[in-house]
């Protein structure tokens, strides 16, 4: 069993470094004081486990999680996070509040032994990504780089397949989620559906347009024309206040 | 009394009607007054206050006229003059008893409703400097449980490999936990006593995050007794460590630069940032608000914590107003 432990306290990793010493064939393949040496360090090594805090510089566990292809099984160590326990409880995962005990910790093992957990940290994920602390950033993959995206700055975002599509002044990235959750939680910042298919910051517009029948079409300050369908115009109006 | 008296004698009454009839009615009229400025003690109206002294006033007359009239008829059964004049003076009687009465009510009206002013106004001031002491006391002890939990974590950490780091941070975690609980004494602390305590915290996050963490204080021996309130200076360093360590990686180097500024202590706390993904502008945010808000109820200023960006830098400066004698109670 490889297991590689993500912590950014050096003590921290220290500990569950000597717990894991009395596991019978755990095998620590790595450690690492960030997300960043934590994404390398999960493609290099493709493990079975990971020891995940949440609290770490520049991108969170969760973010790291989202940004993983096929996540391993994790067991999730904090000190203190009142949206992330509650996230763990709705979902099953388990959790090791610091400093927790040998005992406690033997027995997140024999958990992670008896059903191994990938498919409900999905759930965990996406529950996550609902915390005020992960709400005003979105986390993407910019080819081997990873950029993190304040959403005040986005233009845009368009639907393409089983990905979206953001659209910033700094490029467009793709990110593996549906619409329907970026026009929920982006909904206190000014983003409004328009279209089935685009999510605008509403800040940018300039512009609306009839166009055809019952449609619109709106001019963003980028330059980028978008269409806007009859549901799309209502919540506009709504939100806009025209 | 007496000038009833006399305008009675004028109006041909003899001596012992005119002395008893003013007796009589002026005695009736001030226990008249009496009751009412006596009831105004224990009930003081409140709307239509006007309408309310206005029908008292006019009862209490009316009654007042009864009463005198009934009284002078039972001591003196058959006077055909004085009853006469009586008769004839009803009106003025009337009118005169009115008017006292209702400056009298009136009076007291005003009097007790300003009574009762005053002790609402002394229970308000009351209750807003207890409200703001919990607060200020509140705002003082404010301690992070993110925190408390991980330095107790690297305590069970070393336990293990070196258990005399772990003892002796466990000391420094139970002063600086004591230092959080101190109540009311010492409101005002000297920058020397300040700095010892942030000395403690700083031990204990460089325990923590190990090389990553580094810290510069610069200072000059003679600022040292300069004085700012309580546990001040701690939550902002706190603040800015935060900020460094999860918006950066690798080593981070947070730098507090205390000097004296006319009559002033200005701190100075710098923290790296990265301004790509923050955006820190926002009102001062960041967990300041707290410190600003402490700021506020101490001096009632609100330009003494200002923030700005410096290059990469997130620079919080903080003003603390040096009082010769007299210091505002915290």
């Amino acid at each position: 069993m490889k297991v590689i432990i993500i912590d950014d306290e050096p003590l921290a990793r220290g500990i569950v470094k000597e717990y894991l010493q009395s596991i019978p064939d755990a095998e620590l393949v790595a450690e690492c004081e960030d997300g960043f040496e934590g994404i390398k360090a999960i493609q290099q090594h493709r493990p079975d486990l990971i020891f995940l805090d949440i609290q770490m510089p520049k991108i969170n566990g969760f973010e790291m999680l989202e940004l993983l292809e096929g996540p391993p099984a994790v067991i999730f160590t904090t000190a203190f996070d009142e949206f992330a326990i509650k996230a763990f409880e709705s979902n099953a995962v388990d959790y090791l509040l610091k400093p927790f005990s040998k005992e406690r910790f033997e027995k997140a093992i024999q958990k992670y032994l008896q059903h191994q957990n990938s498919q409900q940290t999905q759930q965990l994920i996406d529950a996550a990504a609902q915390s005020p602390s992960q709400q005003n950033r979105v986390v993407v993959k910019d080819g081997s780089k990873i950029k993190i995206i304040p959403v005040t700055k986005i233009d845009y975002l368009e639907a393409a397949d089983d990905y979206v599509k953001i659209v910033t002044v700094d490029g467009t990235f793709l990110k593996k989620r549906t619409m329907s959750f970026f026009e929920q939680s982006l909904s206190a910042y000014h983003f409004v559906r328009v279209h089935r298919s685009y999510i605008v910051n509403t800040q940018l517009i300039t512009r609306i347009d009839p166009y055809e029948k019952e449609n619109h079409l709106l001019l963003l300050t980028t330059g980028a024309k978008l269409p806007v369908s009859k549901t799309g115009y209502a919540k506009l109006k709504e939100v806009l206040g025209i | 009394m007496l000038l009833q008296y006399i305008m009675l004698k004028q109006l041909k009454i003899d001596e012992l009607h005119a002395i008893t009839d003013s007796i009589v009615s002026n005695a009736l009229l001030a226990i008249c007054c009496f009751f009412i400025s006596n009831n105004m003690k224990y009930y003081v109206p409140r709307r239509e206050k006007y309408w309310y002294i206005l029908v008292v006033s006019l009862t209490a007359s009316f009654l007042w006229m009864l009463a005198q009239q009934g009284m002078m008829w039972m001591i003196f059964p058959e006077s055909d003059n004085y009853s006469e004049v009586i008769h004839e003076s009803w009106a003025i009687r009337f009118g005169a008893g009115y008017l006292l009465i209702s400056s009298i009510s009136m009076f007291s009206l005003l009097w007790y409703s300003q009574q009762e002013q005053k002790e609402m106004d002394t229970r308000k001031t009351e209750s807003e400097r207890l409200s703001k002491d919990a607060e200020l006391f509140k705002l003082r002890q404010q301690l992070q449980p993110h925190f408390l939990f991980n330095s107790l974590n690297s305590i069970s950490a070393l336990t293990g490999s070196h258990p005399e780091k772990a003892r002796h941070m466990i000391q420094q975690l139970s002063d600086f936990l004591r230092g959080t609980l101190r109540k009311d004494e010492q409101q005002w602390n000297s920058l020397e006593e300040e700095l010892k305590y942030l000395e403690l915290y700083l031990e204990i996050e460089k325990v923590r995050f190990g090389h990553r963490l580094q810290t510069e204080i610069n200072y000059q021996e003679e600022i040292l007794s300069m004085k700012l309130p309580a546990l001040l200076l701690q939550p902002v360093v706190e603040n800015a460590i935060k900020f460094g360590l999860y918006d950066t990686t690798g080593e981070i180097l947070i730098k507090l630069d205390a000097t004296n500024d006319g009559n002033n202590l200005k701190i100075i706390v710098q923290n790296p940032f990265d301004p790509e993904t923050s955006q820190p502008l926002k009102g001062t945010g960041f967990g300041l608000s707290s410190i600003q808000r402490r700021l506020f109820l101490l001096y009632a200023r609100h330009d003494l914590l200002t923030t700005r960006i410096d290059d990469e830098k997130f620079v919080t400066t903080i003003l603390i107003p040096q009082m010769d004698e007299v210091k505002p109670k915290i």
